[in-house]
């Protein structure tokens, strides 16, 4: 009930004139810039990151709310339009998506993903408000070795479920590390890995890693590539959602709910594994099987859910301990330390207001976004024409004033053009950018926590494993390490195949877009 | 999370999981990933690699020697931290980056023995990204150069000036050839990004040449 009457409160928040604008404008850039094609969530919220410099953190949170949400259903426009989605967990919703709108069901499509990830939104919403109070009790009572022990389980998770190589993924990994270290150490106050260049000594400003990973990594990388051929974008017809489409699309929506909410709120890696569960369910629940492969509406209505209500759920484990699950939930991670909050079980007591009432905005940002989006699916499907010289000129400029404004400093531009050519490096060479960016947000807090937990046990090395939360944690990631390669032996030994042909494309694409969960 | 593997099928343990597609097992190609349709939405990561792979992709390398080279930065650099006083036991500044540098050293031996046993880097595909040829270095190389002046220039002839320079110096080197829009529209973007940001979000961006006029 605790967290009803928050909840009220930040409605209180959210709901003034002003507030609401903030949302609006959120819900209307997120979508906007989430549907331009090669800009994910978290690319978005980089790029809008320095719009929110002056504005007060509770404004600023708000208004990332509906960037959030927005990037996240502009992200499934792409891919229903155009086949290739920007981000890996509309993979799936690409898939039967992208056949829909071939067979001139474009608009249901949209509209299913639309009033599916509307539902989904409003649930796992509703589930956040319900759960993070609950967790935060129990994590009051987490000492430094639990989170430490927890950071550690989002670095292998995020590393070992993404990507299809765990070297190139551990070694980003320990790129993003590496990053993150730069600066002046905490407690010791000595200068690490600063090259003795004063502007460093703060370390890198998150501004300028994300837009500099994300946004001119991407831009260089698609520069050198650009396709010369125009692509074929599916045109977006009248045909809404019919009635036989009303019913085949609310079970799934809710079967995505439920499988989405809790894979989010774990620390285990996004929103890839279950949206995949999600289609695998409805391929065996729906009463059109013949349909899938072909553009059923099921496999979009799930899949779309399950990632909207994961986006929901990985803000639980964000706001009550801190820990970013995806890239998206990093990059907000980023803001916050922005603005000197650090999210964690505290941060309920601390900034009631600021928490609650980005919460009570993911629930009114989820409504403009359904208004937004069904009528005008088609204005958002004009975006995908813009042409490409215009769209990349605009993510480098936009890099640049962000990366400019973050410190009036030039020598955030040069950075900002080292970490894009190393953005480009990464992209050519498939070491996924997800573990680094974690890495690089998520290591300076974890060394904190390793450091804090090694001071009460006085240097003992136990002091990190001497609670039996640590030690379950440090189990599942013994188990994420080693099971897999297990599993794939005596699976080989069996003799291999004798997998259907349908998760083995799944598994394709899947392990194909994990590259460029941006 | 490994494609290849189902389809490989009896090679599978000898074959490093870690490769999605190329390298010296054919059979990955069953493996190509997303569905048929979409023009080049599904040619996109095979011929490339596969030519790669053929010639014999010594960069690949050059991945691990960049990873062995920041994990031994890392490692020097911590041995040049002296130990804080108020350090108990064996934790100081220079447990982390010493633990990085490790982790990049090992991934840097790793990665070699990958290559070197046929693995290759999956490139990341995309919307507008076509992999059926190599990188387009002049095209790279113009769209550094438009940054690099923008960031030289920004603070000597401000941001209305230096920012239209980059963005018309990227839609130049992305091929669009209407110099007298993309003039315009740059300085539409650059001044108009001015303003938005000295009134909308009280940020004051350097001015440079223009001051006085804006």
């Amino acid at each position: 009930m605790d967290g009803i009457n928050s909840l009220i409160e930040g409605f209180a928040t959210a709901l003034t004139p002003i507030n609401l604008l903030y949302a609006f404008l959120g819900v209307l850039l997120g979508t906007a810039i989430g549907v331009l094609p090669g800009i994910g969530p978290a690319m978005t919220i980089a790029l809008l990151l320095p719009l929110t410099y002056t504005l007060e953190p509770t404004q600023a949170f708000i208004m990332f709310a509906g960037i959030y949400y927005g990037g996240m259903y502009g992200g499934s426009t792409t891919s229903i339009l155009l086949n290739t989605p920007g981000e890996s967990a509309s993979v799936i919703t690409a898939i039967e998506g992208n056949l829909m709108a071939k067979k001139g069901r474009g608009a249901a499509a949209l509209a299913t993903a639309a009033i599916g990830s509307f539902i989904a939104g409003t649930i796992g919403t509703l589930g956040l408000a319900l759960l993070a109070p609950v967790i935060v009790e129990l994590a009051v009572q987490m000492g430094a070795p639990d989170y430490f022990a927890v950071m550690v389980l989002a670095f292998v998770a995020v590393t070992t479920v993404l990507g299809s190589s765990k070297i190139r993924g551990f070694a980003s990994l320990g790129i993003g590390l590496l990053i993150g270290t730069i600066g002046i150490d905490p407690t010791a106050g000595q200068q690490r890995l600063t090259l003795g260049v004063p502007e460093l000594a703060d370390g890198i400003d998150v501004v300028v890693v994300a837009v500099g990973l994300f946004a001119v990594g991407e831009a260089l990388w698609v520069a050198a590539h650009l396709r010369r051929s125009s692509l074929d974008i599916v045109h977006v017809d009248g045909a809404r959602m019919t009635r036989d489409d009303w019913r085949r699309s609310w079970k799934p929506w809710l079967r995505g709910t439920a499988i989405g909410f809790p894979f989010g709120a774990i620390p285990a890696g996004g929103a890839e594994i279950p949206t995949f569960l999600s289609y695998a369910a409805e391929k065996k629940l729906t009463k059109n099987p013949e349909e899938f492969g072909k553009g059923a509406i099921e496999g979009v209505a799930g899949p779309e859910a399950t990632n909207n209500a994961s986006a929901a759920g990985g803000l639980v484990p964000l706001l009550t301990l801190g820990i970013p699950t995806t890239a998206t939930a990093a990059v907000m991670l980023g803001a916050f330390q922005g603005y000197g909050i650090q999210p964690g079980p505290r941060l309920l007591d601390t900034q009631p207001e600021l928490v609650w009432g980005l919460i009570a905005s993911l629930f009114i940002g989820n409504a403009i976004l359904l208004g937004l989006n069904l009528p005008l699916a088609t204005v958002w499907a004009r975006l995908l024409r813009i042409p490409r010289p215009y769209l990349y000129a605009g993510i480098l400029f936009f890099a640049s004033i962000g990366a400019y404004a973050a410190n009036n400093s030039t020598f955030d531009l040069w950075l900002l053009l080292i970490i894009g050519a190393l953005g480009f490096f990464m992209r050519r060479y498939g070491l996924p950018i997800v573990p680094a960016i974690i890495g690089i947000i998520l290591g300076p807090v974890a060394e904190e926590q390793m450091r804090r937990a090694l001071q009460i046990s006085d240097g003992e090395l136990s002091g990190l494993y001497n609670t039996a939360f640590s030690q379950i944690v440090y189990v599942i990631i013994a188990l994420l390490l080693v099971g897999p390669p297990i599993v794939r032996l005596v699976r080989s030994r069996r003799g291999g195949k004798g997998t259907g042909s349908g998760p083995d494309t799944l598994a394709g694409a899947h392990a194909h877009a994990n590259a460029e969960g941006v | 999370m490994t494609p290849a593997n189902g389809s490989t099928g009896p090679a599978a343990p000898e074959v490093p999981p870690d490769r999605a597609t190329g390298g010296v097992a054919g059979p990955a190609g069953p493996a190509v990933p997303v569905q048929p349709g979409g023009p080049g939405g599904s040619d996109r990561v095979p011929d490339s690699t596969r030519d790669a792979s053929a010639k014999k992709d010594y960069s690949e390398y050059g991945v691990a020697v960049l990873l062995l080279a920041l994990g031994i930065w890392a490692i020097v650099d911590a041995m040049g931290l002296a130990d804080a006083a108020s350090a108990r036991g064996p934790i100081g500044p220079k447990t982390v980056p010493i633990v990085v540098g490790l982790l990049l050293v090992a991934m840097a031996i790793l990665l070699v023995v990958d290559v070197a046993r046929g693995g290759r880097g999956e490139q990341e595909g995309g919307e507008d990204v076509d992999l059926s040829h190599g990188s387009d270095w002049r095209t790279i190389g113009l769209l550094a150069g438009a940054f690099a002046a923008n960031a030289l220039l920004i603070e000597r002839i401000g941001w209305p000036l230096s920012g239209a320079i980059l963005f018309f110096g990227t839609t130049y080197a992305l091929g669009s050839r209407s110099y007298i829009r993309n003039v315009i529209i740059s300085l539409i973007m650059s001044v108009g990004t001015w303003y938005l940001f000295y009134a909308g979000l009280g940020i004051k961006l350097p001015v440079g040449l223009l001051k006085g006029i804006l």
